[in-house]
């Protein structure tokens, strides 16, 4: 009997702490802004977040574009000076604390001059189906998020093809250049984009857009970029 | 003993050969033109280059490689494309060290004097140019490029580093101020033919001026930057120009920050202050806002034209967000109305050096290719480029071309390429190739350029921020901007990288000399430790 009841304390110990560790993606440490004080903060103000990393892209110069996530929104951090061997430490998931300033680029919302410190904790966000919101002016509220969209159409661009290497044809796949490809839903045509900082040419996306063929119906996850518009980072594609 | 004569004989050996082999910095043999192009063997070549992003431009470089290819079946060029001067640069410097560097790249001086720091990497051009048989014009070359004096001798100068040529010039543009002529004149102000930085500060500031509703008067839209600069490190190095203040030296002295820049921060201060000024990197390109009635005066490169003002065939924006607007080119705006001075900028060629001097020979060919005509003419009219040749400028084609200026009537295609603003930003080049200039290059002299841009940027975003600029904020912006670029370890320490003479190996005869004087100190150092341990042994016996 006192076994069974050992063990029962031991099974109620480690589920208490298993929930008690479960991380909450929208708690803030003191001193820190919430989501939605960072959404009210001005332009060129400075800014305190605590997010957690979910991609990033190359790192060059001793710098590095991060797409990160909190509880409730998401943050750009724009060439955020960061070393070789911190770099390698931000895996998908990784909490950081960052300080910067708040700015806006063509009408992306994004850190700049970011400094940042690992925190513990981690995080990885589920993408949020923001299909129907796509021709909606409250799509905006959604920028930088892991998104996902349901049974887009690829459709032709103006030579006929699929998808562009850059946004006019002027690259190749052994540059890496930028994949450009026209998507619509709900009677609207959107311009989605595989950045190749992002996802480059070895990339399962890249390999993905590369094999589309007009008229091809595909779901697509990635992240909710802006640039005079909405312009997708994509990260995943299926073809349904 | 006889071991020990083994071991000195040996040890010479060494010794000379080590000598023979790490005279100097240890690299490639200097290129020497070989006598003849040896067209039983296949070369295979590659070639960096750089485009705007600009199907046209690659579609040019594609058709010039498979000219050039049927002139020499026995080359082959494998192109690779960038979009980005500094991603080149870096995948240079990275592939000098295993000598994988391209066999020809589009790059700029001041790159080229960073690849010098490497023994021999790249070809001096001086010989070649005056080959007579493969050299500009040269009797065994089979197209019809042009010959040397035919290149824009001001062109072929900004090639020179020291007193070699290590580049062909490729195209050449220079920055141009882009102007909502409508909205100037809405604001009580007429263009003159010559803007000067108190002309542009005073209408930008004129254009903040809001309505009682709180948009801005002159465009009844929320959102106004009056004055919109691209390249501010251009924006930097142009007004010390204009007012005769040091930049650099030749030598790689650093006199950037002197009372003249500071004055110009001090004008950046205050004109992002009344929100009269911003700058791409902080506010993105001025053609979105041009074109969409949202900044009065964008400076961007003449090789941007095509993006530029309300009819550009070329946008970022979509159409429902562009404003009607007569729009004119004018110079970037001056200090001496009567003395213009303006940057001349834009791609040149280099040749990187292999052990094979035909496969140099090679890419030498190739690279001479991009100055025919066809392939001048036809990039040069892709943006707001001028040809390089005057071979090119006098042709009969681009002639015509330039006397098609008003870029309308015609289908998509004929308005894209007879586009007003790009012909006049062509032509405001043509007509100041005299006023135009270059800035010394030495190894740290693009690291300059950046620090220059960093200086206007930093003071503008710190005022947007609300920071306190002051003289101690000037102080620390100069002790951050010189850490950051190592502007301290350039100043004084050009050890004359790029003009410095490679010794080469030793010659033999002085090597096996060294060598026995080097045998000879070490047959005496072991005779007095042979007499050393004979004493001991007598003393100890």
């Amino acid at each position: 009997m006192k076994k069974i009841i050992t063990l029962m304390l031991v099974v109620a110990l480690v589920l208490g702490l298993t929930a008690c560790s479960k991380e909450d993606p929208s708690k803030k440490s003191e001193g820190v802004m919430t989501y939605a004080q960072y959404e009210a903060a001005a332009i060129d103000s400075e800014v305190v977040v605590e997010t957690y990393v979910q991609a990033k892209q190359g790192w060059w110069q001793d710098t590095a574009t991060i797409y990160t996530q909190d509880g409730d929104g998401a943050y750009f951090l724009y060439s955020m000076p960061i070393s070789k061997e911190d770099y390698d430490k931000l895996v998908p998931g990784t909490k950081i604390k960052v300080t910067g300033h708040k700015a806006e680029w063509s009408g992306e919302y994004e850190i700049v001059d970011a400094k940042f410190e690992i925190e513990k904790g981690s995080y990885i966000a589920e993408a949020t189906d923001v299909t129907s919101l796509l021709a909606s002016a409250d799509l905006i509220k959604q920028q930088n998020k892991f998104v996902s969209f349901k049974g887009l159409t690829v459709e032709a661009q103006a030579d006929g093809s699929a998808f562009l290497y850059n946004w006019d044809g002027s690259g190749t796949h052994d540059d890496n250049s930028d994949l450009y490809f026209n998507v619509s839903v709900n009677g609207a045509t959107y311009t989605f984009t595989v950045e190749s900082y992002l996802c480059g040419n070895d990339s399962d996306v890249y390999k993905a857009v590369e094999g589309l063929k007009v008229g091809d119906v595909i779901d697509a996850e990635g992240f909710l970029y802006w640039y005079n518009g909405v312009n997708p980072h994509i990260t995943k594609v299926t073809k349904k | 003993m006889k071991r020990t004569a083994c071991l000195f004989i040996c040890l010479t050996l060494i010794f000379t050969a080590l000598l023979t082999g790490c005279h100097g910095r240890v690299g490639l043999e200097a290129f020497k033109t070989p006598e003849s192009f040896d067209t039983s063997r296949s070369y295979e070549i590659t070639f960096w280059a750089k485009n705007d992003t600009n199907k046209a431009q690659t579609d040019i470089y594609s058709k010039a490689i498979a000219d050039f290819e049927k002139y020499y079946l026995n080359i082959h060029v494998n192109i690779r494309f960038y979009t980005d001067y500094g991603r080149i640069y870096n995948d240079v410097i990275t592939n000098i060290s295993t000598n994988t560097t391209p066999n020809v790249c589009i790059t700029y001086p001041d790159h080229i004097a960073t690849y010098m720091t490497g023994v021999n990497t790249v070809v001096p051009l001086d010989e070649l140019v005056a080959d007579p048989k493969y050299g500009l014009g040269g009797r065994e070359v089979l197209f019809d490029g042009p010959r040397a004096d035919q290149i824009v001798p001001k062109f072929l100068g900004e090639c020179r580093i020291g007193d070699e040529l290590y580049a062909l010039p490729y195209m050449r543009s220079t920055e141009a101020c882009y102007i909502n002529k409508t909205f100037v004149e809405a604001l009580g102000y007429t263009v003159p033919d010559i803007l000067t930085w108190d002309y542009i500060w005073e209408v930008s500031d004129a254009a903040t001026r809001k309505s009682e509703d709180g948009t801005f008067a002159v465009n009844g839209q929320n959102v106004m930057i009056p004055f919109i600069y691209k390249s501010t490190d251009n924006m930097m190095i142009q007004y010390l120009r204009q007012k005769g203040a040091g930049y650099t030296t030749a030598d790689g002295e650093v006199q950037l920050f002197n009372d003249t820049a500071f004055g110009l921060l001090g004008d950046v201060k205050e004109h992002v202050g009344t929100g009269a000024f911003s700058t791409f990197k902080i506010s993105s390109y001025p053609a979105n806002f041009l074109n969409a009635g949202q900044c009065i005066f964008a400076i961007d490169s003449t090789a941007g034209s095509t993006w530029m003002g309300s009819h550009a065939p070329l946008s970022d924006i979509s159409e429902d967000m562009f404003v009607d607007f007569e729009t004119v080119v004018r110079p970037i705006p001056q200090c001496d109305p009567a003395d213009p001075k303006m940057i001349s900028q834009g791609p040149s060629i280099c040749i990187f050096n292999k052990q094979d001097p035909q496969e140099v020979l090679a890419s030498w060919l190739f690279a001479q290719f991009m100055l025919t005509n066809d392939v001048q003419t036809a990039y040069a009219e892709t943006e707001g480029y001028v040809p390089v040749t005057l071979k090119a400028q006098q042709s009969a084609e681009y002639v015509d071309y330039l006397a098609h200026d008003n870029g309308s009537g015609g289908d998509e295609e004929y308005n894209k390429k007879y586009y007003d603003i790009k012909l006049k930003a062509t032509k405001l080049l043509l007509d100041n190739i005299g006023n135009t200039f270059v800035t010394p290059v030495f190894n740290g002299s693009a690291s300059v350029r950046d620090a220059a841009g960093q200086m206007i940027e930093n003071v503008a975003k710190s005022v947007r921020r609300k920071e306190t600029v002051d003289d101690a904020y000037m102080r620390q912006l100069e002790k951050d901007i010189t850490a950051l670029y190592r502007l301290d370890s350039l100043a004084g320490k050009q050890e004359k990288a790029v003009d410095a003479p490679d010794l080469g190996k030793l010659p033999e005869s002085a090597a096996v000399l060294i060598g026995m004087i080097a045998m000879a100190w070490l047959a005496l150092l072991a005779r007095g430790v042979q007499a050393i341990i004979k004493k001991r042994e007598q003393k100890k016996s």
